[in-house]
Parts: structure tokens; sequence; C-alpha cells
């Protein structure tokens, strides 16, 4: 270090003097500290804090007694773990979680299937028009959820819907898209519309980075296209699948929107069809916030038991891949 | 789909805490400590559209002789500002006033949010029905609110579409079947009405005008009756007219719905007071002509009818100036100016019951052009309400119910067995929550 930027750190009042030694190190040590403040800070205020509070609740309930009328009549009590076994021997809770799993099973395939498929088109020497329709295909992404649902609900009713008043002319069946098995494929198509463009994006951009040299190495070797995008793009990207992958089961799990915009539309989709849906009904609509709670940290920790576990295997293969 | 990198889990858990945080702050009266002769700021949550005119109306006349000035804020509607109010306080913070829904209250006041106004509210008690006044009182000697606006119900039907298919206007709940049926041979693909089970308060009703008394109290306990006699009919009934196809059992107010009425696919509607004002928006192409005539009844020479919506005016126990924010209530829907205002400025069907035949309800709404005594016999059906009771947890019932009833309209399967699953629901949940419960 020169002496002209140490002067840049004097000390307020003697301008000339050098810091000793030792506090320059203290102040050295303290500083990462001193820059991590505000971000410890925020994530304590509204991170931690909400989620402790969160737990404490799971552990409460409240107590009234009698008619339950007039002040005094309710307080607050310690409930153990007596909202967890609610929870897990909620029958409602694990059916949406089952039905979460069926329209997981559904659109996770079936978007990143489609954002690959689209990723690697649009990678290929070939493509026209590339800036239009990587724009086209991300376009929907933009479409805030509630929007998007409420498009597609009024698309899948049939008294209003084009597409059906198309089928009536043709004399084609048309098919009740709010109940049963379709439901499922209403509610996947709703995601797999909105969210194909983003995970294109991502693998597209991976796919950009890959170095000219390694296709012209392919080539010159003889490879056909179709062989460059199955052996080559697509191991490479492999990273970016992972990611997809991990964004798109955190996503799933957490499916509210869609089936909360069109509960209003049919009789099919309860208040409590997806997980999410089931805590936002205790705490907002029955009142319970101790059972909603406890319904939260328990999908909480799924998720994160699901989401890490799956990263850390894929990670391992990759390790395994590479030491090959 | 989108897909955020945060867990919208944590996002969500956050603003539940947040929401709790930031409606404390919305509470206004914390900041006063004059005594109560100075003057009085009240802050006033409401979901009615135009109150903040109406309020005008008080602070540049009574309230500014007794230096009493309320400011509205507006709210949402219905259940999820009982949630908002509940959060606040819990906080201490809850606003001065409040608007709620008269199912609401036994819920409100078991969470000890309500003040018992009793001695502020003078002889507002005369002025309305008493079916109307007993809900805003739990039975007890407390008075905990003022009735605002009641939704007393009535069948609504195409005249026009009637008299095409060569149908009566049904007098009892037998003809109302007998006419479904009717219509349905004469027009495969028209509906009378559709049974819903999105809107928990049309199920109510039609149970209370049945005679069904869903909570009552016997001592120190709570007696649920939502699956009693009179509801099983009643739910029997619709069950039945879904299960032969004779109804829809489609769920109102979807776009789809709209179209049903706006052209003639469903032909009647079973609602309330208010209904002119969903009708203008949802059957736009039909205006004039629909007709209102009484409820059917369950028996030939009974006039009963439920009702469906309507609300109240309350005062928090968090004010701290609860005996001039009760003034205000009792001003604000018993005084003559302030009910014109009301039903000029926010359309609202009034509870008192002179108000309901004076000054604005003189013509009928504008969508009933055609029907020029349509107050008059709103008036008159509004004093058949039958009583209704209601409980300290109406929400759980009405939640529910859109499940249980959702899923037995889409089967077309026994509504009774819905009907019971409401009631073990219900009944389990004022268990847990350690209500006294008798069986």
């Amino acid at each position: 270090m020169t002496s002209a930027r140490r002067k840049s750190y004097g000390v307020k009042g003697a301008p000339y003097a050098l810091p000793s030694p030792t506090t320059t190190l203290k102040r050295a040590r303290s500083a990462p500290y001193f820059f991590l403040l505000p971000a410890v800070v925020l994530f304590a205020l509204f991170f931690a804090l909400p989620i402790g509070y969160a737990l404490w609740l799971s552990f409460r309930k409240v107590k009234v007694s009698g008619l339950g009328l007039g002040s005094g009549a309710r307080s607050e009590v310690w409930a153990g773990l007596e909202n967890y076994t609610d929870a897990l021997t909620d029958s409602e809770l694990v059916d949406g979680a089952l039905r979460v799993l069926g329209y997981g099973c559904i659109v996770v395939p079936v978007m990143l299937g489609l954002a690959l498929l689209f990723a690697l088109m649009l990678d290929s020497d070939k493509v026209r028009l590339a800036p239009f329709t990587r724009l086209a295909i991300f376009l929907p992404y933009a479409i805030p959820g509630v929007v998007a649902a409420l498009l597609w609900g009024f698309l899948y009713l049939p008294d209003v819907s084009p597409f059906y008043f198309v089928l009536d002319k043709l004399g084609l069946p048309q098919p009740d898209l709010l109940d049963g098995g379709p439901l499922y494929l209403a509610l996947s198509n709703i995601a797999v519309w909105g969210g194909t463009g983003f995970n294109m994006i991502v693998i597209y951009t991976s796919l950009q980075a890959i170095p000219a040299e390694v296709y012209e190495a392919a080539k010159l070797d003889g490879a056909t296209p179709l062989q460059i995008a199955l052996r080559i793009k697509i191991p490479m990207v492999a990273s970016s699948l992972v990611l997809t992958f991990f964004f798109s089961i955190i996503a799933t799990l957490q499916v509210f929107n869609e089936p909360t915009t069109l509960k209003p539309l049919t009789n099919s989709v309860s208040t409590t069809w997806s997980p999410l849906m089931k805590v936002y009904q205790d705490a907002f609509g029955k009142g319970d916030i101790y059972a909603a709670a406890a319904q939260a940290v328990i999908i909480a920790l799924v998720t994160l038991v699901l989401s890490f576990g799956f990263l850390r295997a894929a990670n391992r293969r990759t390790k395994q891949e590479a030491a090959r | 789909m989108p897909i955020t990198k945060r867990s919208r889990l944590v996002a969500s858990t956050i603003a539940v805490v947040l929401g709790a945080t930031a409606l404390a702050a919305c509470g206004s009266s914390d900041d006063e400590t004059e005594a109560e002769s100075g003057p009085v700021s009240l802050t006033y949550w409401t979901w009615t559209p135009g109150m903040d005119k109406v309020v005008d109306l008080w602070n540049d006349g009574p309230g500014k002789k007794d230096q009493i000035k309320v400011t509205v804020k507006k709210q949402a509607s219905g259940d999820t500002l009982v949630t908002k109010i509940l959060t606040a306080h819990k906080a201490g913070k809850a606003p001065d006033l409040v608007q709620a829904e008269y199912q609401a209250l036994p819920t409100l006041v078991s969470n000890d949010a309500l003040a018992d106004i009793s001695k502020d509210t003078g002889e507002a008690k005369t002025r309305f029905a008493d079916g109307v006044w007993q809900q805003t009182t739990l039975g007890t000697d407390a008075v905990y609110a003022v009735p605002q606006d009641i939704g007393p119900m009535m069948f609504y039907y195409r005249e026009d579409l009637f008299k095409k298919y060569k149908l009566d206007v049904p007098k009892t709940w037998d003809e109302f079947a007998e006419t479904a049926r009717k219509l349905k041979k004469a027009s495969p693909d028209t509906d009378l009405t559709t049974f819903s089970a999105n809107d928990s308060g049309l199920f109510a009703g039609l149970a209370q005008q049945a005679g069904a008394q869903w909570w009552t109290t016997e001592g120190q306990k709570w007696k649920v009756g939502i699956n009693d006699a009179a509801s099983q009919k009643v739910a029997k009934f619709w069950g039945d007219l879904v299960k032969e196809g004779a109804i829809d059992n489609q769920p109102m107010y979807t776009p789809a719905w709209n179209k049903a009425l706006n052209t003639g696919k469903q032909i009647a509607w079973v609602s309330a007071v208010w209904a002119p004002g969903t009708l203008t928006t949802a059957a736009p192409d039909t205006k004039g002509k629909w007709a209102m005539a009484p409820l059917p009844q369950w028996s030939g020479g009974e006039n009963l009818t439920g009702s469906w919506g309507g609300s109240s005016t309350a005062v928090t126990t968090d004010s701290k100036h609860q005996a001039a924010a009760a003034k205000f209530a009792a001003w604000l829907n018993t005084d003559d100016a302030a009910l014109q205002a009301l039903a000029k400025e926010s359309g609202i069907y009034p509870a008192a019951t002179n108000a309901q035949t004076s000054g604005a309800f003189t013509n009928p709404p504008e969508y009933f052009s055609n029907q020029a005594d349509f107050y008059t016999q709103a008036a008159e059906i509004a004093k058949s309400t039958a009583p209704s009771a209601w409980g300290p947890n109406v929400n759980v019932a009405y939640t529910t119910f859109k499940d249980a009833f959702g899923m037995a309209a889409k089967d077309k399967s026994d509504f009774v067995a819905a009907l019971n699953t409401m009631q073990d629901d219900t009944v389990a949940d004022l268990k847990k929550q350690g209500f006294g419960v008798s069986e």
C-alpha cells in the first residue's frame, strides 16, 4: 500500500499522522461486519422475526370459556404440538398435497420440456425472427398470475368461451374443462403458458454461453445438428435444467393463484384445493391463525427438504460425472 | 405460474405478520387524550360506497355542534373486514366505528372487539323491526351495534318469459318445484334458476325462512342446529331439484351466470332486496322485463321470508370515545336526513322501518321501472322476516358450506349429508376453541 492511498484513511484532526498498524487491523476486522449490518438488520426484521413469530404462533391456541361473550372469555394458551398433530392428521391437507402432486406431475415435465425445446430451436442457426419469437414466448411470464388465470378461466367457461362456440358450430364434443381430470389439465395449462418463457430464457442464456469452438469441433467430427443438440447442448446446460427444475418444484408446491382464481367459476375447486389455500382459508376464513401457522411451517419444511434434497442429489451426480 | 426464487410461503407468512403491524398503524385514536367534552375525532371502517358524503352531513351538522368529527376509511366488504378488525383489535388499535354484517356480530363480540352501547343508543330501538334489532343484542341486555341495512329475500322472475312458457308465479315451494319441472319440459335448455354453493348467505336465509335456528344458547352453552329439521327440509328440497336436473347446479356471479340471466337461459332468481343492483350489471339487456314477488312459502297461508345480507354500525372496545361513537352510529341509522343520503349516495335498503317507504323509496329502482310498487311491496315483505340466530363461528359454517355443498351440487349427491358435514365441522370448531357446547 502506498502512503498516498493511506492518507485517505487518515484520522480526523490528525491528517498527517499515520494510523498505528493495530487500529488499521482492528478497523479492517470490523469493517465487514459494518458493511453487513444493513443486510443483517433487514434480514432479522423482515425475515427471521416473522418466521420466529409464525413458529411461536404455531405452538399456541385460543381458549374460550362458556358462551365466549363479553371480555376475558377468550385467552391465548400454550398448545404444544396439538396444531401439528391436527394438521398432519387432517385429511384435507394430505388430499391437497396429493392434488398438487398430480398437478406438478403434469406441469413440471411439460413446462420444462417445452422450455428446453424452444431454447434449442431458438439457439439453432436456421431460426428466423429469433428476437421476436423469444419475446413472444417470454411475454406470458410478464402477465400477473391472477390476470392469466382469470383470462383462461373465461376461456374455459362453455357459455362465454369462443373455443366452445367454434366446437359447437363444428359439431364436436365440448369437454367440461372445469371438472374432474380435465381440471388438472386446465390448471396445468395456465402454469405452463405462464412459466415456459421464463424457463426458456434461463436455458437459452446458458446455451449462448457455450463457446463456439465446441460446435466447430463437433461439426468437423461430422455431428448432425440433432446430435449436437442431444450430445453437446443438453449435457452442457444440465446445471440450468437443474436450476429450473428446482424453481418449478417450489412454485408447484406453492400453487395458489390459479386455483383460487378459478374457484368462484366452478364447484370443483374447493377452498382447500391446495395446501397453501388451506393455510389461507384457516387463517382468514376460519380465523384460526394458530393452525394456519403450524400448517405453514410444515409446508415450508416439506418444500425445503424436497427442493434441497433434489439439489444435493443433482449436484452429486454432476460431480460424479465431472470426476469420470 | 410465476417462478419466484423466494419462497412464497415465507412471503405470505411475513405478509400475515406485517399485516398485523400495518393494520395497527391504521388505528387512529391513540393520540387523543382530551376529555369527552373537547373535540373528538373518530375513525370509521366501512365498505359502503358514498359513505364519505353521508358522513360529511354529520361533520357539517350535528357533529360540528358536538365537536365530534368522523373520518371514513374505505374497506373491503364482509368477512375480509372481520378478519382485519380482529387483527387490529389484537394490537388494541381497532378503529372507533366499524361496519359489520349481522352474522359477524357474535364473532366480534366473542373476541371482545365490540362495546356495549345500550346506554348511548337512546330510543333507536323503536325505529327497527324486533327481528332486526334482536340481532344486535345477541339475546342479551347489551346492544352491540345499530342496524344499518337489511336484505329481506324475494323471488325475482322474467315476467315476459313466464308468460311465454305459461308459468305461474309460485306461491309455495312445491309450486316452485313444479314450475321448474314444467319449464324443463317446455324448454329443456332453459333453467328456472340455479343452486349456487358459492354464497352461504343465500342458503342461510332460506333456512331462516323455514324456521331454522342455527345457533341458540342454553345457559352457558351453545346449541348448534344447522342440521335441524327445517334446514334439512330446505337442503333436501334443493338437493332433489338438482338431482333430477330440474334446475342448474353452477355457481352464481360467474360470467356464465351473467350470460344465462341476460339471454333468458335462466329466468328466475331467489334473491334479496338488493337484487336490482346486481341485475343491472349482470343482465343489462333485460331491464324492465323482470318482476319481483314474495318468496315462495313452505305452506300456503304462511307469510315469511329470510334475510340475505344486511349490516350494522358498531363501536369497538378499543375506542376511547365510545359514547360519542355510539351517538354517531345512532344518528347515521335513524336520522331522516342521514337515511335519505344513505339511500341516495350508497343505494342501501335501510333497516329503519319508516325510512323504507319515505323519500328515496317512493319510486321503484330504475331496473324495475315496470313495477311501480316495488318498494311498497319490499317494505311489506321486510316486515315478515323470520328471526335469525347467529353464533360465534358463522365463518367456519359458511366456509364448510361452500366446500360441502359445492361438492354435493357438482356430484348431484345428497345435500342432507353436506348439511351434516356443516353441522359437524361447526360443532368441532366450537369445541376445539373451548366454547361450551350442548349436544
